[in-house]
């Protein structure tokens, strides 16, 4: 069996769809890079360590922007999750 | 509102009425098929939320007030995996859905071969990972009961006894509503639906308290964040390793829980669901982790020193003298760990009885003993299991106490089901694993686990503080808290370091090292390339396995109806009649797989193979899938589907020709018959009638004479009689006299009719579902009745010969079997028993009475058409079997 | 004690219509219904004369009397063949086989005995 001939260059629906399925493989990655970021801190209880309040704002802050995007991405990737996809789309 | 012991148990009491009130209306509701509603994206991601056990409900507030922000870690994790849904939970809850997948046990199983070792390694690491998990749960109902009694006359025995009715309590449910299924992909609609109420009571009452203590006690946003700010616990400890540490091992755990894996994998019924949950799920335990550190901050403020931080959700309510408040934290938190029981009893009970009862029995029972009421043998298993499952709980919560912190047990079980993480990830994302690099890291990552954290959480009177110290037998770098020597290390970060490294090191390396089966390596491109696969690959390559035999196979695992339903449907599908396909490949692998859905991958796979024989897969078969780049193309997909397609066209076209030339030649045998038929009784008469005619007669002669003529004369009227009925039946002129009646009448007469009242035939009837009222041709249903039990009467040679009559009703049609206990009829047979004068070859021994004209089962079909209705051979019943099935007619709308 | 013949029937009333009208002309007349098992009785009982229907249950008359052609030992056998089919392709198929002599049923009792008569004789 041989492999059909595909197309280089994919039409612009196709090719946002792919990008789409490109960011919803990076935002996890984004997201364990901005949980990341506490390691950087001070303890709290150090003079001029992160403050309680400040600390806590900013874990639960980067939980909501995920959460948000994440959404977006469901919206359009959502209806889409049934069909089977190309070799491309793999990682 | 006074709160009294007694106040407190009947509350729980009808909280736990309403969720059966629940659980039975959706379980209800799927039954008569409307079940949409109870299969949203939200149910789903309701359902989700038994991530939030009683550890959340009131170990979070312990938690934050210990250690800050870290409380975090365990629900950021899990956030992160459905986040990144795309990644992994999208395939495993496709993988689920295409092989049938019950457990995550049988998930790993199914991949490397379908080894029943690897089912029942992952098995007893979840057993002994969920038990702490379980007793955990009893351990927060106890102690909540603990706080309210305290000063309510209460003691604390009573304390004792309330955990242990909590566990027989929810035995009961999850033997009700969890058990009563055998196929876990028909889901567990009432269980489901109950643990999305719950999810709901215990999010309202956390948000109830928040904001009790933000706006009632803490004064507003500004006021909460000024007393955070200003608490005595530092948010941001600076412990980077157990904040790495831990956001993974939650992340883990959150694959690998047992309970997590069956809502997240096994009830899921639709990828799209995923889409949703990938941002619901993690607003859902945002929401209930954000009042955490104000309910832990405001607690410690104002709760006398000393008092457990694990109970601030419930102390601080009652302590205000909010009763009402108090009441519905303790019902919030009562929710959390009854859904989190249930659930991970019957993802435990399934894989307990699939992975380790089910191979047992098989390797008990002989091959031709197998699957001897193994439907029965499992559910029983599957019961017991969660009785057993429980118990274990409440053993644990016995032997440890009420004294750990809810949040150390929890990362405990944590630390111990992660040990299937890399086993699960290598064999679905890697096609290189073997069962045997599999095995290896399971069973090093568990037992270092076991070694270094949970057999050190029982205290000292497990291992000695001697052990502890110096190491077993004094090798230093064996000590549990610090192997090969590296000390000072967090025990828990630890544990979880040596035992995954060890875990997922010993996978890869022994993989590499070791050739996997034929079997495993078909299953590692299943697993692996599951978006990809044109269509399932072959098990199964040729096959001597005689279809009848599958079919009693099949129905003593999925139960009878289940079973014809879907041998029937792959007949329809060959393009074949009846309820007996062709056993080819294709067939051989949707029956494993739905086997599979109740029993496991290994225990179906090992049921078929005992029942084929040929082998299962071989080497060539494996060159033929070896290029799967070849296969991936999804355009040989179609061309699959189009030459499947031409197949079925052809295979229809076959038959309809076989069928007309048959029917060419059944004419002319008709007639061949007709005159057989007629000059049989003629010759004797024409004999007879001469010998009458001469003299010398002797007079005893002359009258038996007589009577052989008088004899013979009345069965060629019936004969033509018979004749007459067929061609008007077949030419549709008869006249319908559609009447109502009740079925169990029309039996009644048919048995009357056919003198089977006194004979040596037992009748087996059912009189309660015979009670269906029918509106059709009751005296031409009666004809086909009598022909049945007639038939029965003359030809079941049994020694004890019985018939059973069973009625049931399927959509709006009346279906009556009457099977008989007698060596039934040849498969040769079958095909042709319904074709005029097909009497069977041969009479019976000891059977006097001429034989009918072999018109009777013709007649039969004929009436059955004109009602609308069938009659067919129903095979695999032990004797001879038929269905009749006709519409019940107006009067299923008028009941 | 007479000559014996062995009629393989298995419908009970013409068994007892041919039984007796033989037997008057004074045959001792043992009788067969199985097909399965007709070619062996008629190796060991040795008869003068087989009358032997076309239409039995295990094995068909045509068979059993290839079976008979087929074994030197009973290959001389008379054999009457009897059907109630009464097509010409039967009559043929009988002869082809070997059948000495072949009647459609019903058939007139003397015809028969006179049959028989002749076979034995002949």
């Amino acid at each position: 069996m041989k492999r059909p001939p595909r197309p280089v260059f994919l039409a612009p629906a196709g090719y946002r769809r792919k990008r789409l399925r490109d960011a919803a493989y990076l935002l996890p990655l984004l997201g364990v890079v901005l949980l990341l970021i506490p390691l950087l801190w001070t303890p709290s209880d150090d003079v001029g360590g992160v403050g309680n309040a400040a600390s806590l704002l900013f874990v639960f802050g980067v939980w909501a922007g995920l959460i948000a995007l994440a959404f977006v991405l469901s919206l359009v990737l959502g209806p889409n999750a049934e069909g089977a996809e190309t070799r491309d789309d793999l990682p | 509102m006074i709160l009294t012991f007694n106040v407190l148990i009947g509350v729980s009491l009808g909280y736990v009425a309403m969720l059966f009130a629940v659980a039975f209306a959706a379980d209800r509701r799927a039954r008569t098929g409307q079940e949409r509603w109870l299969r949203s994206p939200l149910v789903y991601t309701l359902s989700l939320s038994i991530y939030c056990t009683a550890w959340t409900f009131y170990g979070a507030v312990g938690y934050a007030a210990r250690s800050g922000l870290e409380y975090l870690t365990i629900y950021l994790g899990p956030s992160l995996v459905v986040v990144g849904w795309w990644w992994i939970l999208r395939k495993l809850v496709r993988i689920g859905r295409t092989q049938r997948i019950t457990s995550i046990a049988d998930l790993v199983s199914s991949r490397f071969g379908k080894s029943s070792v690897i089912g029942a390694i992952v098995t007893l690491i979840a057993v002994a990972g969920v038990t702490p998990y379980i007793a955990l749960q009893l351990q927060s109902i106890a102690l909540t009961f603990a706080a309210f009694t305290e000063g309510l006359g209460g003691g604390p025995a009573d304390v004792d006894y309330v955990a242990l009715w909590t566990a027989l309590g929810l035995a009961v449910f999850t033997i009700v509503f969890g058990t009563r299924n055998l196929d876990p992909s028909e889901r567990h609609h009432g269980i489901v639906m109950a643990i999305a109420v719950e999810a709901v009571v215990k999010l309202v009452a956390l948000l109830a308290v928040g904001v009790f203590v933000v706006w009632g006690l803490g004064g507003g946003v500004p006021g909460i964040l000024r007393r955070i700010d200003a608490a005595p616990i530092p948010m941001w400890s600076g412990d980077g390793g157990r904040w790495v540490g831990l956001l993974f091992l939650s992340a883990a755990a959150f694959l690998t829980l047992p309970r997590m894996f069956h809502v997240l994998v096994v009830e899921n019924d639709d990828d799209r669901h995923l889409a949703v949950a990938s941002w619901a799920f993690p607003l859902y335990v945002l929401v209930i982790s954000l009042f955490v550190v104000p309910i832990a901050v405001v607690g410690l403020e104002r709760l006398p020193g000393g008092s457990n931080p694990d109970l601030f959700v419930l102390a601080l309510p009652i302590s205000e003298g909010h009763g009402g408040l108090a009441l519905l934290a303790f019902l919030g938190g009562f929710s959390s760990a009854t859904s989190m029981v249930m659930v991970a009893t019957i993802a435990l009970a399934t894989m307990v009885s699939n992975h380790i009862v089910a191979p047992l029995w098989l390797s008990v029972r002989g091959p031709v003993e197998v699957a001897r009421d193994l439907r029965g043998t499992i559910l029983l298993a599957r019961r017991a299991s969660v009785v057993g499952v429980l118990g274990l709980g409440y053993v644990y919560f016995q032997l440890t106490g009420a004294g750990v912190a809810l949040s150390a047990i929890g990362l405990i079980a944590f630390a111990g089901v992660a040990q299937i993480l890399p086993a699960m990830l290598g064999g679905i994302f890697w096609r290189g694993g073997t069962a045997i690099g599999a095995g290896t890291g399971l069973l090093l990552g568990a037992a270092v686990w076991i070694w270094t954290l949970f057999l050190p959480s029982f205290g000292t009177a497990v291992i000695p503080a001697e052990v502890m110290a110096r190491g077993p037998f004094g090798i230093g770098w064996l000590r549990p808290d610090a192997l090969f020597g590296i000390e000072g290390v967090d025990p828990l970060l630890h544990a979880v370091i040596w035992s995954l490294l060890l875990n997922a090191g010993s996978f890869t390396l022994v993989s590499l090292l070791t050739f996997p089966k034929p079997l495993e390596r078909l299953q590692g491109v299943q697993f692996v390339n599951v978006f990809e696969q044109s269509g399932p690959a072959r098990t199964w390559s040729r096959s001597g396995a005689e279809v009848e035999d599958l079919l009693v196979l099949a129905q003593r695992v999925l139960g009878g109806e289940a079973a014809l339903g879907l041998f029937q449907s792959e007949a329809e599908g060959q393009g074949k009649s009846g309820h007996l396909p062709d056993p080819t490949p294709a067939f051989l692998q949707r029956l494993e797989r739905e086997l599979a859905g109740s029993v496991g991958a290994a225990a179906a796979h090992a049921l078929v193979g005992q029942l084929v024989q040929g082998p299962g897969v071989s080497v060539e078969d494996l060159m033929a899938v070896a290029d799967e780049a070849a296969q991936i193309l999804e355009y040989s997909a179609r061309l699959e589907a189009k030459s499947a397609e031409q197949d079925r066209t052809a295979r229809a076209l076959r038959e309809a020709n076989d069928k007309l030339t048959q029917l060419a030649r059944q004419k002319d045998a008709f007639l061949s018959r007709i005159s057989h038929e007629l000059r049989t009784p003629m010759t004797s008469i024409r004999s007879f009638s001469s010998l009458l005619g001469e003299e010398g007669l002797g007079e005893d002669d002359a009258r038996r004479f007589a009577r052989i003529v008088e004899a013979e004369a009345q069965r060629m009227t019936r004969l033509l009689d018979d004749l007459l009925d067929l061609s008007v039946l077949r030419d549709g002129q008869v006249s319908l006299k559609r009447r109502e009646g009740l079925l169990s009448e029309v039996i009644d007469r048919a048995i009357l009719s056919a003198g089977a009242m006194h004979g040596s035939l037992r009748i087996v009837r059912e009189p309660a579902s015979e009670a269906v009222p029918v509106v059709t041709d009751l005296d031409r249903l009666a004809q086909v009745f009598i022909n049945l039990v007639s038939n029965a009467r003359k030809y079941c040679d049994a020694e004890r010969p019985e018939l059973r009559i069973s009625v049931r009703r399927r959509r709006g049609q009346v279906i009556v079997d009457f099977a008989d206990n007698g060596s039934g009829i040849p498969a040769p047979e079958r095909e042709v028993i319904f074709e005029s004068f097909a009497r069977l070859s041969g009479r019976r021994a000891g059977q006097s009475e001429p034989t009918g004209a072999g018109l009777g089962l013709a007649i039969c079909r004929e009436v059955m058409a004109r009602l609308g209705g069938s009659i067919a051979y129903l095979p695999g019943q032990g004797g001879a079997a038929f269905r009749v099935a006709f519409p019940q007619g107006h009067a299923a709308a008028a009941e | 004690m007479g000559r014996r013949l062995l009629l393989i029937e298995d419908e009970p009333n013409i068994i007892e219509a041919l039984s007796f009208i033989l037997t008057r002309d004074g045959w001792t007349v043992h009788t067969h219904a199985d097909g399965a098992t007709a070619a062996a009785r008629v190796k060991s009982g040795a008869p003068e004369v087989v009358v032997l229907d076309a239409m039995l249950p295990g094995r068909s008359g045509f068979d059993i009397l290839r079976d008979l052609r087929a074994d030197p030992a009973t290959a001389q056998v008379p054999v009457l063949m009897l059907t109630a089919r009464g097509q010409d392709k039967d009559r043929d198929l009988a002869l082809r086989l070997g059948a000495t002599q072949y009647m459609t049923k019903p058939f007139a009792n003397a015809e028969v005995v006179a049959e028989v008569r002749r076979l034995a004789g002949g």
